[in-house]
Order: structure tokens, then C-alpha cells, then sequence
């Protein structure tokens, strides 16, 4: 098979408008004739189906939450990036293009990646006529931050809580839709499968938390916006409801997973501090802005932080990456505290973490600064470890926090599956091998708000005259059928081992083995290691309760399921890739300073693994990539 | 730590439900409370019993899920959502009990969890700007005083949870409601729609049966997102203009 991006001609300045003066349009009457699926209400899939129900089309939209409004993208902390240049520093649609390409270590499709930098600036405007009260200045204007990987700045922010308000955003305009009769909305409500009709995705099957029914819908496209799989790790700063569940589902009904085993650890999160944690809690990036990430230059120096004097003390990041200092992008980070802390110099009790000390910062701007920029971080510092970063250091200490991998598709975000679009982060295209941050709140926004609405339409185009599409045909029914049949064989498991026991063990071979540092020895270890777990997971695993109600051990049953299988891919994929880029960390190819290695020759390629049965080795499809704006060059943050 | 729990337990919204002795032993102060739940649901499972229905899901306070009461408090002791309550806060050897939200509004769906598509409701009938993606201003054209973004903002960190109602005794939704009308009547995007919003909100709360406001500031005390009580003065001002300006037919 071959994967055809589809990215139009012409320069990458161009392309996207080229591309839009081309693009097949699809007349108002006839809008209001297809059905569109829009599975996932975080950012991509509320603004997604609010603009497809604006311009007309009928939408159904789904969510296992409660309301559309608790997706994951609530949590987002600390800023959305923009293309603005309202600071005067010298932005523009080339620099956030070039520097979200080169955070991604080269590894993200070109023309993706510019159109994003284009539509950024929309996004504030679209963003700040809906009411999301971002931070401004006393005249008025809107204030900007920066952020690892940039050296302007130009991230716009709504305290440290961006994600709900730009949630809360694009939530309010699908509750408009709502309102208006427009979007049916579907809350609680579970994706658990993909109805193909000759070939093309036609539909959903899905079951109902609150009554266990198992339902069909069907429509004339799908759109996927589920988010990543950063939960397969069992302790990560993503939501326990996080699941791959439904993007694992469209791989098995063939669309092609792109590079599942690029996933980002995030440098600031809390450390973990024992084995009853259900999650890990983000500390965001921000706080680099004015905190200094520190260990003592002395191994096993167990003084407390404010008794190490200021000559025993390594800023690391500054002292490797004096431009950028400690704001160095995200991979970077995360890999140099992982070495501090091998290295014998981690601090706190288990020796995994590093400082983020503000002591600086308070005495430079005062504690009243402090407070207003980043109150109610500290206020959760505090809350979960009992001590105040205000008096002393916070203790940090890399975790899950993203997945760049996701289902692969072309620039018009349609999967190999014709009908099946694939948005936000559960799609592979615009971060490469590592994300930037306040990137991701960018993407989700611009593949629903800005791309989806002009691209849906070179599909959709195509679809005109073919034969009516209702859940009563045969290929609704026999899916549906074999949802029955694997809810039925979790619950007649009846073992005795709660299903959270399975999934943190394969919670710690991930983040052991595919977590920041990866080698051949230990992925192929692995790989055996949850083999044996998923084969004890379907004998020994405890269901209780049936089927046809309310039942949160089932709803989690499921989802450990497909993350079993899923992480022997993510390990594949690892293993496959040798070489080192971005979050992706080969211990056997790096440089002798201990930096990534990149082996452009072999490896300027999208991974794209296509499933083939159960039993067989899925099968590697390659999407070069290639570079026609930029040249690839040797990440340095020096 | 060891604690003895008095939890919910309710089959369904049709049956009844009561309150069920649990022990919760060998707990470590740091862990949370909703992580003390999940030993306690973990081991009730291992030991061939139904697990307590309960739901979170960011565990870090902002995805506004969690719906229980714990000691009668809505929400938990502190600031913050149930899923930011650590068990050092308790004492060694204490019952606690924990419930779900009450409140004629919000059905028991199962155990701890309940029905709060009362407040989506309120939301479809005005809790947005109309506007449409594509035709907006540049952001820098509209200019917003940073007081006036602060104030916005702090309305707007609402986190759409419920224990407000949960708390008062007339089970009154205005904070909420408040909390909405505040952060974009208070915007100049939201002011062209803001009687009609006012109007709008307030009517579908009073349809899903919350009660209204007597001054009793319990919503307050307990919202994990620190919203202010002001928030109901600003709704009733723009309510009542909304109302008078609707009866005598003005252009609003």
C-alpha cells in the first residue's frame, strides 16, 4: 500500500490557499443532506462539531463523560500558541512554522505543519469572539507568554487554566448548535467500534454507560477526535477516561496507526510517591518562565535545598543550553533530569526528582507576581505534597503528558479509511517526535475550527448518489454483534484480579522500557513481557456486575484490553525506529554528549503500521517525508 | 491510616438506597481520597464484591466530575474537588460519610453518581455568545480592560460541577448560572445577547426545578472553583433588566 499525503502543489507559502481556492465545495442544500459522526468533545471535537452543525450539516456527537465539557483538553494548563508577533519580537507564520518543525526533531509532514502556523492567528480571534477571557494588560491588549522551544513570545493564556477556558469556548458554541436543534448530542456514552461499509467508514458502534445498551449509529463520515493514549502508561497527567479505545478499534478495522511510540514526557509534573497513585499532576511548563530547574553538584547530597549554597548547585539547563536555558524544549528536559537523577543527584526520597526553584523570581518581581502568574499551581503544589513552593523549591520530575503518534492521515486529515477523519491528538501529523508546548491546544483548535470545514468537503463530494446508509444493513448488525460478543467474554472471565492490577503492571513495563529511555534488549523484552500479560489478563481478570447496567469495572475492562495490545505495538514501532529523535530515545544512538542521534538517511519517514490479523506481525508502511522549506539540520538549543 | 466508611449504595435511581458500613484500612496519609476509594474498590473486588460507583476523571480538580459528598460537605473539606481532598486531612480511626450530590435536580444514577444534565440544559438555552467560526475580528480590535478581563475570568473558572446546588437548601443553581451570565455579560463580545442570556438562563433553571437564591452563601463556601457570591447579584441585575426590558416591549 501506498500512503498518499495528498499535499497540494505549489510553495509551502501557498499551499494551503491553493488548496482552498480548489477545494470541492458542497452547496448549503446539500450540507443539510449528510450525516457526520463526531466521536470526542475535547477541543477538536466540540469546535469540529459546532462549525460542521454551523454550515449546515446534521451532527451527532459523542462523549463518554457526562458533558461535553470534561473532556481532557479542560485541563490544559498553560498557553495556546498564536503567529501573532502583538509582542513586536519578531514572529511570524515561518518562525512558529520552523520552530514547531524543528521541536518535533524533523519528523512532522511540512505542510501540515505550515498551515497550522497560518490558522494559529485565527484561533485567537475565533477564540476571543466567543468570550474566552484571556490574560490581558492594563490598556486592554492581550498579554503573551513564552514558552520551551521559542524564543519569542507568543503564547496567549487565561491564567493556568487555558485548556477549560478555550474548552469552555468551543463548548459553548456547540451548546449553541445544540440548543438550535442542530448537534445531538450523546453524552456517556462509549465508542467501541467502527462500521465499515465496502471499505468506507459508515458508522459507529457504541454502548451506553448508564444502561449498558449496545447501539448503532450511522452517518456519511466519521470523525475521530479521541486524544491520545498517554493512560496505556497507567500513571500519566492524562484523565483515568483517557483511552485508546476507539482509535485501536479503527486500526484493527484497518486505518493505519503512524508512529504510536512517540510519546512525550512532560518535565514538570509531581513526583510519584508511592503505589496507591491513580495519576501524575502537571506542573505546567509556564513556570519556567521564572523558576530555575536545579540539582546539588554533589551525589547524594540529602541537605535541605535552601543549606546547598549557590556554588553547589547545577543548573543544568542553563549550564548545557545556555540560549534557551531553562526553557529547552520538552524532550530535552525530561532526558536531562532523567540523567541527573542516574546519576546519583535526584533529590526528595526516592532520588527521582529535580528543583524548580522560584526564589529568584520572588525576589526579582516580588511574591505578589508570583502569586497572580501561577497562584493556583502553587496552590496545588501544596495541596497534594504538603509543602509550599514559595518557601522552598519545588520538587519535580518527568511523566506521560502526550502522544504525537496517532492514526495516520493525509492533509486533508482523512485516514487510509476512506470516510474516517482523524483530528487532534489522535492524529500523527503536526508534532513530529515531540511536541511543543502550547502546541497542542493550537492543533486541536485548528483541525476542528479551520481545517476540518474546508477539507470534509473533497470527501463528502464524492458521496453524493450513493445508496442510502442505515444501521439496518448486515455490516451494522455483525459489528455490532462482535461488540456483544467481546463485552460478553469480559465479563465471563470471573477471575479474581481487579482489572487496575493489569493495568499498572503494564503501566511500569511502558514507562520502564518505552518510556524515556529505549533499547533493543529492553523493548524486545517487553514486547514478551505483555504478551504474558494480556494472555493472564483474559484468564485471570475480575468483571463483576453484568452487562446491561451501569458498570464502571467493565467500562475500564475494555479499555485495558486494547491497551494491552496497543502497547506491543507502541514497543514495535520503538524497536523498528532505530534511531533517536525527539521523545524518542534509543539508548544505542546518541551523540557523545549524550543527545539524540537522528539517522535522517534512514529514518525521515512516517511509520505507519497496518493491522493484520491478530496473530501476524502488523505490516510497516512508510511515508517519506519530505522537505522541500526547510533543511534538516541538527537540533541545537545550545 | 484506618478508617471506617459509611458509603452510599443505591442500585439504581428507581431503588432505594442506604448507607453501607466499609472499612478502609492500611491507607497511607498522602494518597487522595478518591485513591483511598479505589483500594477500597479494588480489594471489594478481589474479595468477589460490586465495587462503589463513583466518578472522576482528570483528578486534578479541573473536569469538574467528581460528585460526592463527603461528611455532608459537597465536594469535601477544603478548597478544590473531591479528587484534591488528601486523607492526611483525616483524622486516624474516623467514620466518614460519603454520599452523592443531593438535589431534587440532580437524580442518583447509581451509588455516588449522579444526573447533572440539568445544568446542559441551562447551558443550550443561553450559555454562549452566537457567533460563528470565521467571522470574528482580529483579537487585538476588541480592547479589555485587565480588571474587567480578571473579573470575567474569575466567573469563568467555574468548573460546571454542581455542588452549588448540592449545597443550598432551596438546591438553587444560581451560582452557576451566575457564574456564566458574570463572565460574559461582563465581556463586550457578550453584552449585545446579555438580557436575552440572562432571561434565557435563569427560565430553563427554573424549569428543571432548582430553587432560588436566600442569601445562605453555602454555594460559596463550597465551590471548588472559589466563585463569588456576587456573581447572583450580577445575574439578578441583568435578569430583572432582562425581564422589565422584555414586558414593556424595549429593544434590548
Amino acid at each position: 500500500m501506498i500512503l498518499d499525503a495528498k499535499i497540494p502543489a505549489g510553495p509551502i507559502e501557498q499551499k494551503w490557499t491553493n488548496f482552498k481556492n480548489n477545494a470541492k465545495l458542497i452547496n448549503p442544500a446539500n450540507k443539510r443532506k449528510f450525516k457526520v459522526i463526531v466521536v470526542g468533545s475535547g477541543l477538536a471535537g466540540s469546535s469540529a462539531a459546532a462549525t460542521l452543525a454551523e454550515l449546515g450539516y446534521q451532527v451527532d456527537c459523542f462523549c463518554f463523560q457526562d458533558s461535553a465539557r470534561r473532556a481532557h483538553s479542560i485541563a490544559a494548563q498553560g498557553g495556546i500558541n498564536a503567529a501573532k508577533n502583538y509582542q513586536n519580537d519578531g514572529d511570524s507564520v515561518w518562525r512558529l512554522f520552523y520552530d514547531t518543525i524543528k521541536g518535533g526533531d524533523f519528523r512532522a509532514r511540512e505542510a501540515n505543519v505550515y498551515r497550522l502556523a497560518e490558522v494559529s492567528r485565527n484561533i485567537i480571534d475565533e477564540c476571543v469572539s466567543q468570550g474566552v477571557p484571556f490574560a490581558r494588560e492594563y490598556g486592554g491588549e492581550l498579554a503573551n507568554r513564552s514558552f520551551g522551544g521559542a524564543q519569542v513570545s507568543r503564547t496567549f493564556y487565561a491564567r493556568g487554566q487555558t485548556g477549560q477556558q478555550l474548552l469552555l469556548g468551543a463548548y459553548s458554541a456547540l451548546s449553541n448548535q445544540i440548543g438550535l436543534g442542530r448537534v445531538t448530542m450523546h453524552e456517556h456514552t462509549d465508542m467501541l467500534d467502527l462500521v465499515l461499509v465496502n471499505g468506507h467508514a459508515k458508522g459507529i458502534v457504541t454502548r451506553d454507560l448508564l444502561t449498558g445498551e449496545i447501539k448503532s449509529y450511522a452517518a456519511d463520515t466519521v470523525l475521530l477526535c479521541t486524544g491520545g493514549y498517554g493512560t496505556a502508561f497507567y500513571l500519566s497527567t492524562n484523565a483515568r477516561g483517557c483511552n485508546v479505545t476507539a482509535t485501536w478499534r479503527a486500526y484493527k478495522r484497518g486505518a493505519a496507526f503512524a508512529n504510536p511510540c512517540y510519546t512525550q514526557i512532560h518535565p514538570t509534573c509531581i513526583p510519584v510517591a508511592g503505589d496507591y497513585q491513580s495519576k501524575l499532576t502537571l506542573m505546567s511548563e509556564s513556570l519556567r518562565n521564572d523558576g530555575r530547574v536545579w540539582v546539588p553538584k554533589k551525589k547524594g547530597d540529602n541537605r535541605e535545598p535552601q543549606d546547598i549554597p549557590e556554588e553547589e548547585r547545577d543548573y543544568y539547563l542553563e549550564r548545557k543550553y545556555p540560549s534557551y536555558g531553562n526553557l529547552a524544549p520538552r524532550d530535552i528536559s525530561s532526558r536531562s533530569a532523567k540523567e541527573a537523577c542516574d546519576d546519583g543527584r535526584g533529590v526528595g526520597s526516592s532520588g527521582l526528582g529535580v528543583y524548580l526553584d522560584f526564589s529568584d523570581a520572588i525576589n526579582r518581581l516580588g511574591r505578589k507576581t508570583i502569586e497572580e502568574r501561577y497562584g493556583n499551581l502553587f496552590e496545588m503544589y501544596e495541596n497534594i505534597t504538603g509543602e509550599s513552593a514559595y518557601e522552598r523549591p519545588m520538587r519535580i520530575y518527568p511523566a506521560i503528558h502526550y502522544t504525537m503518534g496517532g492514526l495516520w492521515v493525509d492533509y486533508n486529515l482523512m485516514s487510509n479509511v476512506p470516510g474516517l477523519h482523524v483530528l487532534g491528538e489522535a492524529n500523527f501529523s503536526d508534532h513530529g517526535a515531540n511536541r511543543l508546548g502550547a502546541s497542542a491546544l493550537m492543533q486541536g483548535l485548528a483541525d476542528g475550527y479551520f481545517v476540518i470545514p474546508n477539507t470534509l468537503g473533497e470527501y463528502l463530494s464524492t458521496q453524493f448518489g450513493g445508496p442510502k446508509i442505515t444501521t439496518d444493513l448486515p455490516e451494522f448488525k455483525k459489528t455490532e454483534e462482535e461488540v456483544r460478543e467481546r463485552v460478553n467474554r469480559l465479563l465471563s472471565v470471573k477471575g479474581k484480579v481487579p482489572v487496575d492490577v493489569f493495568h499498572r503492571e503494564l503501566g511500569l513495563i511502558l514507562w520502564d522500557e518505552c518510556g524515556m529511555a529505549r533499547s533493543e534488549e529492553g523493548l524486545k523484552k517487553a514486547i514478551a513481557q505483555i504478551k504474558a500479560l494480556r494472555e493472564r489478563f483474559w484468564k485471570e481478570v475480575s468483571v463483576p456486575g453484568v452487562g446491561a447496567e451501569l458498570n464502571q469495572s467493565l467500562e475500564r475492562a475494555g479499555r485495558v484490553a486494547d491497551f494491552l495490545e496497543f502497547g506491543e505495538l507502541m514497543c514495535l514501532d520503538a524497536l523498528t525506529r532505530e534511531e533517536s529523535c525527539g521523545g524518542h530515545f534509543r539508548v544505542e544512538h546518541q551523540t557523545p554528549d549524550g543527545e539524540a542521534l537522528r539517522h535522517d538517511d534512514k529514518f525521515a519517514d512516517v511509520f505507519a503500521w497496518l493491522f493484520k490479523g491478530d496473530e501476524n506481525t502488523p505490516e510497516l508502511v512508510k511515508e517519506p517525508l519530505h522537505y522541500e522549506a526547510v533543511h534538516l539540520a541538527t537540533r541545537s538549543y545550545k | 491510616m484506618n478508617f471506617h466508611l459509611q458509603l452510599w449504595r443505591q442500585k439504581s435511581a428507581d431503588t432505594p438506597g442506604k448507607f453501607e458500613s466499609v472499612e478502609a484500612k492500611e491507607i497511607t496519609p498522602d494518597c487522595s481520597f478518591l485513591e483511598m476509594l479505589d483500594i477500597v474498590n479494588n480489594r471489594l473486588v478481589a474479595a468477589g464484591k460490586e465495587p462503589v460507583a463513583f466518578e472522576s476523571d482528570c483528578r486534578e480538580g479541573i473536569c469538574g466530575t467528581c460528585s460526592i459528598v463527603i461528611n455532608g460537605i459537597p465536594q469535601g473539606p477544603d478548597r478544590g474537588a473531591a479528587c484534591q481532598v488528601y486523607m492526611r486531612k483525616f483524622k486516624d480511626g474516623e467514620t466518614i460519610f460519603v454520599e452523592p450530590f443531593r438535589a431534587g435536580a440532580f437524580p442518583i444514577l447509581k451509588d455516588l453518581i449522579v444526573n447533572r444534565s440539568a445544568y446542559e440544559r441551562i447551558m443550550r438555552a443561553g450559555g454562549f455568545i452566537s457567533e460563528h467560526t470565521g467571522g470574528a475580528p482580529d483579537a487585538s480590535a476588541i480592547l479589555i480592560s485587565k480588571p474587567v478581563a480578571d473579573a470575567a475570568m474569575d466567573a469563568a473558572a467555574c468548573i460546571g460541577c454542581g455542588a452549588c446546588a448540592a449545597a443550598c437548601p432551596n438546591s438553587s443553581a444560581m451560582l452557576f448560572v451566575g457564574a456564566k451570565v458574570t463572565h460574559l455579560n461582563l465581556l463586550p463580545q457578550g453584552k449585545p445577547e446579555a438580557k436575552k442570556r440572562a432571561r434565557a438562563m435563569v427560565r430553563a433553571m427554573d424549569e428543571e426545578g432548582f430553587g432560588n437564591c436566600s442569601n445562605y452563601y453555602a454555594c460559596e463556601a463550597v465551590c471548588p472553583a472559589a466563585v463569588n457570591a456576587s456573581v447572583i447579584a450580577k445575574l439578578n441585575r441583568d435578569y430583572i433588566a432582562g425581564e422589565i426590558s422584555e414586558a414593556v416591549g424595549a429593544i434590548d
